[in-house]
């Protein structure tokens, strides 16, 4: 494959990412976040094979393989099952302020942008320019968990984080070495069955899992 | 027995789970511990008598930094677990917990100890940084172990918030690999830390300064600094007391340990002291809003917690002013405050225990109630705040001193934290050791064997070094210059 299609299939896909990130961020039904999130974690295990396709390295075959098992099937499966068993799939959340929200996650992309373009500048990488998208995923993320008043939402916002994470080990490095990568991905899953145990204790002693109602441990004054 | 060290809590933690809440469970927990203790002692001796050593083909890393670190971990879980073997048949007693979760507490509990552990040993800063994620995880369902609603809420912060911090510090991982491929050719080899020290001064500067500011507010997150501190009151008081004791005597010391070892990197590559000072600004911080927090604290572990921060924030400063006795005092200091605070804990449980209550209002008369809880408590207190002829009172001494000397304008908002902290824990730990016993204070059964070997280890710092402690010290004080 020609390097220049490479880098702009890469950046072509980088745009997919960013842009299911930003859907997640107003999306308001608990099935449309977890497709997003699905189809976030399909661009980014793409994206991932045909980098390590073109720069030959063999060892981003089986991150994108783990992407693909971890993020596109598992998770979105177990995230699925809790829905359903926990009926939450009616519920419609309440997003405050959808324009503002969205002015911010493109302040935090134009952000992202200005703090990583000193590390681009020094990378020779096919996907140097995707490293600022990787970054602005993981703040947008980040604004989601922030925002966002719902349990399975906030998971979502931090799983969304991760792919962030992963999209930047890609852009940067072409990956971290394989025992690191293997690592975080155990990590992952140890953390959905964690939150998996976790919905069903809130939904029990709260009965709904807004977590605005946990409010209790405060500083009095 | 850098294996035996590792390898013992991972079986223990699977045979735990296995067996369950049988009679022996503690037992079992309580022999696991003390193994990882003698794995702990043996490889320390190792490396005393032959230096730093790497084994597993690199994998693992042992330095005088951070053996005695794991010697302190494998210790502190130890006498934990002796502590946990009465406290948590009282909590059964009392009908907090079944036996389901007694299960899940004697396994995530070793596992825990083995996340610590495999933090501190780890060569590689991205293992490093999952076995910090691991730590975390294996402690998130432990907090919240009694399913009560504020127990769920601390530990959803706890799991949220130190989500999302340590993911910074992964993106802080990730800029570090990013530099350091460059100097060391890609693979695993560019993430040792062997490694990446030798060459730390050929890193490319810029994109240090960058990975720091993430490490410093991931790795900062879980070591409490303010204002990444919201997290830790909860999360270290709604949890059972034997888990109190851990996260704030040990998983505070492992994150700075992790954010330490970052900071070298980043100075040896940038030449200049602007990741010490990060360090100092957020650790100078941390001493004052958490010395203030301790006046208006009610709840007795909550109070503590607070207090875990100010501490933390004393090692941080230190180690960000850097020289050799402000780095001396800071590693002395990571040492006696781990002891100091995982004794008050162990009081503070039994005292709870004794009036079903954490409310510092309701708990009175401990001098009367149970000697060893009451005076236990006092002399911890009095340790924790830096009288001598405690260990903490040589560490803060230590730190004020050369606070004096290399930032001279800093010394009294240093002296104001430690004089708040001192007022306000005096204040209210006074009327809950003194005085009558209340007609609600029941007797009960108390281990004595870890409140007293915590204390006399902390009063023996005060007043005598040890020489190979004094060595690694040293060692260690060479390193992180």
């Amino acid at each position: 494959m020609d390097l220049n299609v490479a880098a702009q299939l890469n950046s072509f896909l980088a745009a997919f990412v960013l842009l299911t990130a930003f859907g997640m961020l107003v999306q308001r039904r608990m099935y449309g976040l977890v497709h997003l999130f699905t189809w976030q974690g399909f661009f980014l295990s793409i994206n991932t094979a045909v980098v390590g396709f073109v720069a030959g390295k063999h060892h981003l075959y089986i991150s994108s393989i783990l992407t693909l098992s971890l993020k596109v099937i598992l998770l979105p499966y177990i995230l699925h099952v809790l829905i359903r068993r926990l009926k939450v799939h009616k519920e419609v959340e309440v997003v405050v302020n959808i324009p503002m929200t969205m002015m911010m996650g493109i302040a935090l992309v134009i952000f992202s942008y200005y703090l990583m373009a000193p590390v681009t500048q020094l990378s020779t990488l096919v996907t140097r320019s995707t490293l600022a998208v990787a970054l602005a995923t993981v703040m947008i993320g980040l604004l989601m968990m922030i925002t966002r008043k719902h349990a399975v939402t906030q998971i979502i916002g931090f799983l969304a984080m991760e792919n962030g994470l992963f999209f930047a080990a890609t852009s940067a490095t072409y990956g971290m070495p394989l025992v690191v990568e293997l690592g975080v991905a155990l990590d992952i899953l140890i953390a959905a069955f964690i939150f998996g145990i976790f919905f069903f204790h809130i939904h029990t002693t709260f009965d709904s899992l807004d977590v605005d109602q946990m409010a209790r441990l405060k500083e009095e004054d | 027995m850098l294996l035996v060290l590792l390898l013992v809590p991972l079986f223990a933690a699977v045979i735990l789970g296995f067996i369950g809440d049988r009679k022996f469970a503690p037992e079992i927990n309580i022999a696991g511990s003390a193994a990882t203790f003698v794995g702990g002692a043996g490889l320390a001796l190792q490396v005393y008598e032959q230096g730093p050593m790497l084994a597993g083909g690199k994998f693992f890393f042992v330095d005088a930094f951070n053996v005695y670190l794991a010697v302190l971990t494998s210790f502190v879980s130890m006498t934990t677990a002796i502590f946990s073997r009465r406290y948590m048949r009282r909590e059964k007693e009392h009908g907090r917990v079944g036996h389901v979760r007694m299960r899940f507490y004697h396994a995530m509990f070793q596992l825990f100890i083995f996340a610590m552990l495999l933090c501190l040993l780890t060569n590689n800063i991205g293992v490093l940084w999952i076995a910090m994620e691991l730590a975390t995880l294996s402690t998130v369902l432990l907090v919240s172990l009694y399913r009560t609603p504020t127990a769920i809420e601390a530990a959803w912060k706890y799991f949220i918030l130190c989500g999302v911090g340590i993911a910074q510090a992964l993106f802080g991982t990730v800029l570090l690999y990013f530099a350091a491929e460059k100097v060391l050719g890609e693979g695993g080899e560019a993430l040792l830390w062997t490694n990446l020290s030798q060459v730390s001064g050929s890193l490319e500067p810029t994109v240090l300064s960058l990975a720091f500011v993430f490490l410093m507010v991931g790795y900062g997150t879980k070591v409490g600094l303010v204002p990444l501190h919201n997290w830790l009151p909860d999360a270290h008081s709604e949890g059972p007391t034997p888990i109190s004791a851990v996260l704030s005597g040990l998983l505070l010391n492992i994150a700075l340990y992790a954010l330490v070892r970052c900071k070298v990197l980043v100075d040896g590559s940038t030449g200049t002291h602007r990741a010490g000072n990060i360090m100092m600004g957020f650790g100078l911080l941390s001493i004052l809003v958490a010395a203030f927090s301790l006046l208006r604290q009610k709840d007795i572990k909550r109070m503590f917690s607070y207090s875990s921060i100010e501490h933390m924030g004393i090692a941080t400063f230190a180690f960000g002013l850097g020289g050799p006795i402000a780095t001396f005092g800071a590693l002395l200091h990571m040492l006696v405050h781990s002891l100091a605070k995982s004794s008050i804990f162990f009081t503070v449980g039994h005292a709870s225990q004794m009036h079903r209550t954490q409310e510092m209002d309701k708990i009175r008369g401990l001098f009367k109630g149970n000697g060893l809880v009451g005076w236990g408590l006092m002399f911890g207190v009095m340790a924790i705040v830096g009288m001598p002829p405690f260990g903490v009172f040589t560490s803060e001494f230590l730190i004020l001193t050369a606070t004096i000397k290399d930032a001279p304008l800093l010394t009294p908002f240093l002296l104001l934290g430690l004089g708040v902290a001192f007022a306000a824990l005096f204040r209210r730990v006074q009327p809950m050791v003194s005085g009558d016993i209340p007609s609600y204070q029941k007797p009960i059964k108390v281990a004595h064997l870890p409140v007293l070997l915590h204390m006399v280890l902390v009063l023996i710092l005060g007043v005598y070094m040890p020489a190979f402690l004094n060595n690694w010290f040293h060692t260690a004080v060479e390193l992180l210059k």
